[in-house]
């Protein structure tokens, strides 16, 4: 295995592996911060990780497979996530969708030659009130429209 | 008319830090309360008449009664994994009065004597979390946590947990599993959390929206919040709203308020171009209303459960008239069987059934028993399993084939929808 932690992230690790009352605690904030390194979870992440915390590989795969924000497949540089449940699909998400992945020239989950995006379609992101949305990395992006979609993709450079 | 007994200072950017916080008020209702006996704070929130404002809408006081008379170390966590679709008040509850959670969060904890609680936040609400984060911080500063918190001699560590992606970790022993670093998935009970939560010791789960009105309560005292809303339905509730309305958002009214007033009033009416048809009325696990209902309907727990439906966490979604029932139907099946943790046959497999039907309906190939055959299965998913995702996932199907059966049967005969005239392209993404 030839993957490390950076010197940073092992603190991190550590760190967090002491804040709870169960060592275990630590494992969705040590996915986060190794998808933050790696940008994917593999299996060799996987064991990576189960040495740095002395948890069971079994353990740390079983916390990765059940949660949607870790990464199972390479993204790009930028994750457009568009919501398309029920109130956003009221309002025309599912159409925004399809024309950003026209306009980027990619099927959904595909990332785009340059490797700059990857689209998603999500479920609910919690913000109905301003839809269409989506989040790209961290950041929500409320009140979507397919017009815009030139000048929003330039905010990712 | 909007009542905002916890919304009052939601527009003003100064509400968000301590000093703003105290500025108007803040934190005067824990020096009161530290003045109160523990029990004596259980029973003011029991008197208040507060029921849970994540969903479920179980007397809060109540709940925090269900836990040991006794020494036994206890935790409070906050359930701030808001994930049902429709649903979008306690993000901005968070983003703009963080404190005020805090505050309803310690005064609560030190009615359950309780020395150690957590916010766990979804994770996809970042921005919530790094405010959250920060108030937790400026709190600590200011030695409202930690050590003998101001003066009264008893301590508290409050933290912050971030999710990772799943619906189902808003059900509460599920939230406790995530947050012992396990699947997040839902646990048998009895025990309840209050007796066997976190690291099987007792543990009380209240939303946002709860913990934020019990500093309200202590503020202003039972009497006063038992004033507002009806009877049965104490003080008011945060709604969030979405569909094409006017006003899209979150507003804080009364319970017992019609919602025939709240879509004219507060809603600003529905879009130009489009009719009301229907209403789900709170968040997508309630049974759907048809407008006739909607009309009638009053904002609260008991005039919901007299339609059949449910007040859930009050995210209203108002469905207009170009809205196709089969295509809505199945954008909510995506959803439901994605988010099945699996661990019970009902709900894997009848999720699963439920979204290859709703879906094969879309793209012409369902037949006319198909529509019965909805109804049917998810009949059969009621109260079969350890959590309540089934009948989440149940519900909307037997109230959408139900009240809107014109719709599926002309779909299933005419391969069409009847609204738009057309198949409806649904790419699933699962």
């Amino acid at each position: 295995m030839s993957l490390s932690l950076p010197a940073a992230s092992k603190a991190y690790i550590q760190k967090e592996l002491k804040r709870y009352e169960t060592k275990e605690s630590a494992l969705i904030p040590a996915l986060f911060e190794a998808q933050k390194v790696f940008g994917l979870i593999t299996p060799d992440v996987i064991d990576l990780l189960a040495m740095e915390m002395d948890i069971p590989s079994s353990r740390v795969s079983e916390v990765f497979n059940f949660y949607t924000m870790f990464n199972k497949k390479p993204v790009g540089k930028y994750h457009i996530q568009v919501c398309t449940n029920i109130s956003c699909a009221m309002v025309g998400a599912r159409e925004y969708m399809q024309a950003v992945c026209k306009t980027l020239n990619v099927k959904s989950d595909e990332v785009t030659a340059d490797g700059k995006f990857t689209v998603t379609g999500v479920e609910c992101l919690g913000s109905c009130g301003t839809a269409p949305m989506a989040q790209v990395n961290d950041d929500y992006h409320e009140n979507l429209a397919v017009s815009d979609i030139p000048k929003f993709l330039e905010k990712f450079k | 008319m909007e009542i905002k007994l916890l919304t009052e200072h939601y527009d003003k950017p100064e509400f968000v830090t301590l000093k703003g916080y105290q500025k108007l008020g803040g934190y005067e209702a824990l020096k009161k309360a530290f003045k109160m006996k523990p029990e004596d704070i259980v029973t003011e929130v029991k008197n208040s008449g507060l029921r849970g404002r994540g969903g479920a809408g179980f007397s809060t006081g109540m709940k925090w009664s269900f836990l040991p008379k006794n020494n036994e170390p206890r935790f409070l966590l906050c359930n701030a994994d808001e994930g049902e679709p429709g649903t979008f008040k306690d993000r901005l509850m968070m983003e703009r009065a963080p404190h005020q959670l805090i505050e309803g969060m310690i005064i609560s904890s030190f009615a359950i004597q309780s020395k150690k609680s957590y916010i766990y936040i979804r994770g996809e609400y970042m921005k919530s979390y790094k405010i959250v984060e920060k108030a937790l911080q400026e709190a600590y500063d200011a030695g409202l946590l930690g050590k003998n918190i101001l003066g009264s001699g008893f301590d508290h560590d409050m933290d912050v947990y971030r999710g990772a992606g799943a619906y189902i970790v808003g059900e509460e022993t599920a939230l406790i599993s995530s947050l012992e670093g396990k699947k997040g998935q839902p646990k048998l009970k009895p025990p309840f959390p209050a007796v066997q939560g976190y690291l099987r010791k007792p543990t009380i789960v209240n939303n946002v929206e709860t913990l934020a009105a019990v500093t309200w309560i202590i503020t202003h005292g039972a009497a006063e919040y038992k004033k507002i809303g009806t009877e049965k339905s104490a003080g008011t509730k945060v709604f969030s709203v979405s569909g094409n309305i006017n006003k899209p958002g979150v507003y804080e009214v009364a319970l017992g308020y019609p919602f025939k007033d709240f879509l004219q009033n507060e809603c600003g009416g529905m879009k130009a171009g489009f009719n009301f048809k229907a209403l789900i009325p709170g968040g997508s696990s309630c049974p759907v209303l048809n407008a006739e209902e909607a009309m009638k309907s009053t904002l609260d727990y008991e005039s919901m459960g007299q339609l059949g439906s449910m007040l859930g966490s009050g995210g209203v979604i108002i469905i207009d008239d170009k809205q196709c029932m089969v295509d809505l139907l199945n954008v909510l099946m995506n959803f439901y069987h994605h988010e099945s943790c699996g661990q019970c046959t009902p709900c894997r497999e009848g999720t699963g059934w439920l979204n290859k039907i709703t879906g094969s309906m879309l793209s012409g190939r369902a037949k006319m028993e198909d529509v019965a055959l909805l109804d049917k299965i998810a009949r059969h998913m009621l109260g079969t399993t350890i959590c309540a995702l089934s009948d989440a996932a149940a519900m909307p199907v037997m109230s959408f084939v139900t009240k809107f059966k014109e719709e599926f049967e002309f779909y299933a005969k005419e391969r069409k929808s009847k609204v738009r005239g057309e198949m409806v392209y649904a790419e699933s993404h699962h």
